[in-house]
């Protein structure tokens, strides 16, 4: 309390020292006044009213955050190469060794003599897995969102919420151990349940069932689950009430309110939400080399025990591996690194693409 | 509902009690042996110990350790079970004290090996015999018995139903149902592995076209991470087979399959019946060194075949003055019949007397 006069009076006295040493107009002293803690305001600009910027200097907080920014930039672009290089110099002499088509042969043994190993079984169900999880997962998460959103009293909505976030701490070994140990028996019963029925469907196919690619995938679209759906409520949640409100006001029922107004406005949100869901789906390691099968075949029968991703037979193979095996599941590693990018430049395009029609919706 | 969570308190309560005596048993027990039994022959150094291989003998060493580290207070020992391959190179480096290995050195390691034992040589110690069981879960049958050519079927697929004329021939009097084989292996890999698929092809040449190694080569099948996955997995599927340590396949309470050894009887898995494949074993080395050829098709009776021997490497001269106690001490005790005996519980079998006695004084001639 006691200094508040103090410094408006030092002030004051400064402002007069500047305003009487340059005979600047009346009105921009008071302005001066204010900023008169530097005393090294620009002298000699004499065109009054602005009071002009400050010199650029040297060495100053200005430049020194620039640089700081710059530097974390530029370490984001050479700590990636510095990856590259390091795992593509891993990864060659490997596949150098490979004796095998390394995008065609079926099975993984680098550590033999001659190295014999093969990445597209494994990028198969790599991309197969993800995708069924997706499959499942979007329709459920987006229909959570819409209910916590638009349907829900608001104490139940932030409530449920919570828990849906919560289900994203859990630990991904967890959710693999609970579906190897217990969600197996629900899943080798649907499977023969679909098989008796929907055989005439390839995909359902003949056992033995248990570990198979569908109980993979179902295990993984309750991990992508809550990714999904708290990207896709906050979209929800975006939507301009004016625009729900017109829609409503036009006589619209709840369900034609979201399918007019909500949904397009948030359809590029809902697209990144699933692209986030399905980068976690293809690197999902543990959880996977715990419930599939493990077996190095190109087969679309998802109940059949097998199935293999490439983040699961890195988690497998890596202990016992030997330079070569290292090398190779490097390279498997940089193949997985080349759909991931595929995928988020796909994303991308799209979400570019609808860019302009969304903004006409919205 | 009052009642069932005092229910609750008591079993926790009641579990809690069990533990701690289980675990204060645990702590007297090589204590008080160990006064009455071997004390006069250990030899108590100080210092550090840093050993590292197999992690099939984990739980074997870190046994051993402990009941010599309460013998011989002020000594640290170190186990680190990176793999034998690792442990191999590691005593080739210097870094490893010993090492442990599921296999005897090759022979391009031996000159390696004992270029870091001045004045003598390497030795490959068998002292950890790991049996390997076959488990399986058919619902109605309980005395599953195979011979190795159905074992081979089997796993190569060629089998691939319960009530198959292969495995009729083998179980007359069993009642087979009509259930899909799934042959779980490990899809990580594994020591086990190698000596299971070793044992196929040594046995069922005909119908083991896959050879031997540390990843699973068959095709088809269900594979499962670790031993523990594969217990799991056998444990909770109708129709499963596999092949486990044998810890794995007492702790998850499986059923074990005989299995018909050379002298063609049908050989159930016990400490004895995998000691008497061990006992007729050949010994391929020359003096103390112990290495051994496995006989698979041993016409021994009652020899059970599917065993893992597994070895510490270390030098018979040249250790440096302060570790040779330790090492002796250590070894001397893991070769004794009461550290043997120890292992039992932990899912390994003792070496047969006729070993041991062969272990135990190569152990006393290290200088």
């Amino acid at each position: 309390m006691g200094e508040t006069p103090h410094r408006s009076a030092h002030a004051g006295t400064g402002g007069t020292r500047v305003t009487s040493g340059h005979e600047w107009p009346a009105g921009a002293s008071a302005r001066v006044a204010e900023t008169s803690g530097n005393p090294r305001t620009p002298i000699g600009n004499g065109l009054g009213g602005g009071g002009g910027l400050p010199k650029a200097r040297a060495f100053g907080a200005e430049r020194a955050f620039r640089g700081l920014t710059l530097a974390a930039g530029a370490a984001v672009l050479v700590i990636i190469a510095a990856i590259a290089v390091f795992l593509i110099a891993k990864a060659v002499p490997a596949l150098r060794a490979n004796t095998e088509d390394f995008w065609t042969f079926e099975g993984w043994f680098p550590n033999d003599n001659p190295p014999k190993f093969g990445i597209g079984a494994l990028a198969f169900g790599t991309v197969l897995t993800a995708l069924l999880a997706l499959l499942v997962a979007v329709p459920v998460a987006l229909g959570i969102a819409l209910y916590l959103t638009h349907y829900a009293p608001r104490r139940i909505g932030t409530g449920l919420g919570f828990v849906i976030d919560l289900l994203a701490a859990v630990p991904s070994v967890v959710f693999g151990l609970w579906g190897r140990d217990y969600l197996v028996g629900p899943i080798t019963d649907l499977s023969t349940w679909l098989n008796k029925y929907f055989s005439w469907i390839p995909i359902f196919g003949d056992g033995p069932y248990g570990s198979s690619i569908l109980l993979g995938s179902l295990v993984l679209a309750i991990m992508v689950l809550p990714i999904i759906t708290s990207l896709s409520r906050e979209v929800f949640l975006q939507t301009p009430t004016a625009n729900e409100e017109a829609a409503l006001a036009l006589g619209a029922t709840r369900w034609e309110m979201l399918r007019t107004a909500v949904l397009p406005y948030g359809r590029p949100g809902i697209i990144a939400a699933v692209m986030l869901g399905l980068g976690r789906a293809l690197g999902e390691t543990i959880a996977l080399a715990l419930t599939l099968g493990s077996t190095y075949a190109i087969s679309f029968n998802v109940l059949q025990s097998g199935g293999n991703t490439i983040a699961a037979n890195i988690a497998n193979r890596f202990a016992e591996a030997n330079d070569t095996g290292r090398g190779a599941l490097i390279a498997s590693g940089l193949v997985l690194f080349a759909i991931t990018l595929i995928v988020n430049i796909t994303a991308r395009a799209i979400i570019y693409r609808r860019r302009e029609f969304t903004e006409s919706a919205a | 509902m009052k009642l069932q969570r005092h229910g609750a308190i008591a079993c926790l309560a009641l579990t809690a009690v069990l533990g701690l005596s289980a675990c204060g048993s645990d702590n007297n027990e090589p204590t008080g042996t160990s006064a009455s039994g071997s004390a006069a022959a250990v030899d108590c150094g100080k210092g550090t110990l840093n050993a590292q291989g197999s992690s099939a003998q984990k739980n074997a060493m870190a046994e051993w350790i402990k009941a010599y580290q309460q013998k011989c207070a002020g000594t640290t020992i170190n186990y680190e079970p990176t793999g034998s391959g690792a442990g191999i190179q590691a005593f080739i480096a210097g870094t490893a004290d010993f090492a442990g290995s599921d296999s005897a050195l090759k022979p391009e390691e031996q000159p390696q090996a004992d270029a870091k034992c001045a004045g003598g040589q390497a030795l490959n110690l068998p002292m950890v015999i790991g049996p390997v069981a076959v488990v399986y879960n058919v619902s109605g049958v309980d005395n599953l018995q195979l011979k190795p050519g159905t074992l081979a079927k089997i796993f190569a697929g060629t089998v691939t139903k319960w009530d198959d004329a292969a495995i009729k021939a083998d179980n007359p009097d069993a009642k087979l149902p009509a259930t899909a084989i799934q042959a779980v292996h490990r899809s990580d890999e594994s020591g086990t592995t190698d000596n299971f698929t070793k044992y196929l092809a040594k046995t069922a040449e005909a119908d083991w076209t896959f050879g031997n190694a540390k990843a699973w080569k068959a095709p088809g099948g269900v594979g499962a991470a670790k031993s523990d996955g594969v217990a799991s997995k056998v444990k909770g599927t109708d129709g499963t087979i596999s092949y486990v340590e044998w810890s794995y396949a007492e702790n998850g309470g499986l059923k074990k399959a005989k299995v018909q050894n050379g002298a063609g009887e049908w050989a159930e898995l016990t400490a004895e019946s995998a000691g008497k494949t061990i006992a007729g074993a050949k010994f391929e080395g020359q003096g103390d060194d112990l290495k051994m050829s496995i006989d698979y098709n041993t016409k021994e009776a009652g020899a059970y075949p599917i065993v893992l021997a597994t070895y510490e490497i270390v030098c018979s001269k040249g250790l440096a003055a302060d570790k040779l106690p330790l090492v002796k001490g250590l070894l001397s005790h893991a070769a004794s019949a009461e550290g043997q005996a120890d292992l039992v519980e932990l899912g390994y079998a003792p070496l047969p007397d006729s070993v041991r006695t062969k272990v135990e004084a190569a152990v006393k001639n290290l200088s």
